[in-house]
């Protein structure tokens, strides 16, 4: 299977007078389609800049990309004007966080993913109204026809939610990025949304990309999962060896600082100190000044992503093989 | 400061019952109700941890607010420790406030930007009496306590501090009064994991030192059962479900508990979830349904759960509402 999208080497800076920041450090992956991975990371570990910056959503006038995305060959990276207008919404569509935010509070559900169709595809307005009530249903909305009609502040949540998922997936995409679309939803409504992505994902034979900051909710979607640090990928593997087997003395920590059942009367294994702050490029190991296996050669250059395992890629110089699972 | 002895209940609360007017109708009087929390009775026992769980709109924030007085209820009674609150031979609603005090979700928005650190952590005691210098004093013991060196952090601004510290901050403001009771509302939620791991270590030991009672609210069912003794379920301003974690957690007898639980993403990737527990999103409190609120969302609603509201009964190890559980209540399912 050929790669839908591929990362290589991404670098995204973000510059002001004030202060620069290096939010994303060097990320490298690929994305097939059909296939979800999941990006793992706490805030400011730079995986929302890498989201973004597949759809180039950040402001042109103060941020720097290096390295490539490629999209089916394309190099998003160096698209403007029509180019990306073209490429977001039916090449590449993303749903967010906040749904009521993302649509237009002065328009119909309808009207604004007619629009969406009409501007991509160029179909009639009256065609473009039956594919948008087909998406409606698709996405398991009930009385779809009502509904078209509806403006966003009269629906819930989870149906808004379900709503955007339509609207991104009104004209074809092949690749989906998805920014925490479960975080503001209530548990009963999160599985159900979850749910709905990974049907989708299989139907459509998507490729899918989903941040978040909840581990269990990146075991339930993903195939694959990186963790990201300090604008760097420090694990990526199998959604299974992840769990399984994780390699990264943050990735450890951050399943042992996750709360579960029977952890109860139990002391946390918190990771102490906070991430790094980023206004240089990181010259070592980010992970080292929290890290309880550090050693000298952490700090000596920034650790290479190497190959621990068949698809299990990990960053750090430590005694991976002798660290005890 | 303990007065009535271990078995007499911190903190009683019987029949809260609060609805926010909605303004609406003809010269913005008051068309409809929303009914935030209705007739909820509670009991929080002295050293323990309560846990709260429910969605958004159940009324857990508004229960909290509630015991703090923050929001007056529009009828019910309090008793702290044997006190009666804001009554005759009772103590008075300032009293109350010294003795339960209250974390928030949003460590920033909780903090006044142009205040210290050590301003902040001073003021109340300062506002009930104690001079300056010592309420100075008693902030930089208390920063030293939630685990930031007062040295660099006393000076300090809220703005310049990370999310986790001003949390650690606000826990300390709300220790800085010596309360007996602390409502903590979703004050970890916003937390990184590893963050949020170091704080929770942090309330267990601010706990065991100071002698603490928790009131613990929070979506996260997992923090919840790590952190509680007792666990209430609430749905659209009832309560559904309460009891010891454990026989909550292991063995939930209400189907919306039952729901929840299982709501959780699984931490396994074989054993994935393949169907969501239940449909639709938690409805209006603006208008919830007859009877048994959770009927709308129940796959064994029956004639009997749109008629009749079933009341908290105790089934052995916890006490829940619903109609499949109570003897004689008409459903097909009761025992």
């Amino acid at each position: 299977m050929s790669n839908l999208l591929s990362v290589q080497d991404l670098h995204v800076t973000f510059v002001t007078p004030d202060r620069t920041v290096h939010a994303v450090n060097g990320v490298s992956f690929d994305v097939k389609r059909g296939e979800t991975l999941g990006i793992l990371g706490e805030s400011g570990s730079g995986k929302s800049v890498t989201l973004r910056s597949i759809l180039k959503l950040h402001p042109e006038h103060r941020t720097r990309w290096s390295g490539s995305i490629k999209l089916e060959g394309d190099e998003v990276l160096g698209m403007t004007g029509g180019a990306l207008a073209d490429l977001r919404g039916s090449r590449v569509s993303m749903i967010f966080q906040e749904p009521a935010t993302a649509f237009d509070p002065v328009f119909t559900i309808g009207h604004q993913i007619a629009e969406t169709i009409k501007r991509h595809t160029g179909k009639s307005e009256s065609d473009a109204w039956k594919r948008a009530r087909e998406l409606l249903e698709l996405v398991h909305i009930p009385s779809p026809a009502q509904r078209l009609k509806a403006y966003p502040h009269e629906m819930s949540g989870g149906m808004r939610q379900r709503a955007m998922i339509a609207l991104a997936l009104s004209c074809d995409p092949s690749l989906l990025l998805a920014d925490e679309p479960t975080t503001a939803l209530d548990a009963t409504v999160q599985i159900q949304v979850l749910l709905l992505i990974r049907e989708l994902q299989r139907e459509l034979d998507l490729g899918v990309i989903f941040v978040t900051h909840d581990i269990g909710v990146a075991v339930e979607v993903s195939d694959r999962i990186g963790v990201m640090y300090a604008g760097k990928l420090v694990e990526l593997g199998g959604v299974e060896q992840m769990v399984d087997a994780p390699r990264h003395p943050y990735t450890r920590g951050l399943l042992a600082s996750t709360v579960h059942g029977g952890m109860r009367g139990q002391r946390l294994e918190a990771i102490p100190g906070a991430p790094p702050d980023l206004a240089e490029p990181p010259a070592a190991c980010s992970f080292a000044p929290r890290c309880k296996y550090a050693e000298p050669k952490c700090l000596a250059a920034p650790p290479p992503l190497t190959a621990a395992t068949e698809g299990h890629l990990v960053r750090c110089v430590g005694r991976i093989d002798t660290l005890a699972t | 400061m303990d007065r009535g002895g271990s078995a007499q209940p911190l903190l009683l609360a019987r029949d809260l019952r609060k609805h926010f007017p909605i303004a609406g109708g003809l010269l913005g009087r008051a068309t409809r109700v929303v009914r935030a929390v209705d007739d909820l009775s509670l009991s929080v026992e002295k050293g323990e941890t309560l846990g709260v769980v429910g969605e958004s709109g159940c009324g857990k924030s508004t229960v909290a607010r509630l015991l703090m007085r923050l929001i007056k209820p529009d009828r019910g009674t309090m008793v702290l420790d044997g006190d009666p609150v804001d009554q005759p031979h009772g103590i008075t609603v300032n009293e109350l406030r010294r003795q339960v005090q209250m974390v928030f979700q949003d460590s920033y928005a909780s903090l006044n930007p142009r205040l210290t650190i050590v301003e902040t952590l001073a003021f109340a005691p300062k506002a009930h009496g104690l001079p300056s210098a010592e309420a100075r004093a008693r902030s930089r013991d208390l920063l030293a306590k939630v685990g930031l060196d007062p040295v660099h952090f006393a000076d300090r601004y809220p703005h310049e501090l990370s999310g986790g510290q001003r949390q650690r901050v606000n826990i300390a403001r709300a220790l800085a009064l010596r309360p007996r009771l602390v409502i903590l509302d979703e004050a970890v939620s916003a937390l990184d994991k590893s963050v949020e791991a170091q704080v929770l270590n942090m309330l267990a030991d601010l706990k065991s030192e100071f002698g603490l009672t928790y009131v613990f609210i929070s979506h996260d069912l997992n923090v919840v059962q790590y952190l509680s003794d007792r666990v209430m379920v609430m749905y659209l301003g009832k309560i559904v479900e309460i009891g010891p974690v454990d026989a909550i957690y292991s063995d939930p007898q209400h189907p919306y508990t039952r729901a929840l639980l299982s709501a959780r993403p699984s931490m396994d990737p074989r054993k994935r979830t393949r169907e969501a527990p239940i449909q639709g999103d938690p409805p209006n409190p603006i208008d919830p349904p007859s009877g048994c609120r959770f009927r709308t969302r129940c796959p064994f609603a029956e004639g009997v759960c749109a008629k009749a509201e079933p009341l908290l009964t105790d089934t052995g190890a916890q006490e829940v509402a619903c109609h499949m559980r109570i003897k004689g209540s008409g459903h097909t399912r009761a025992p």
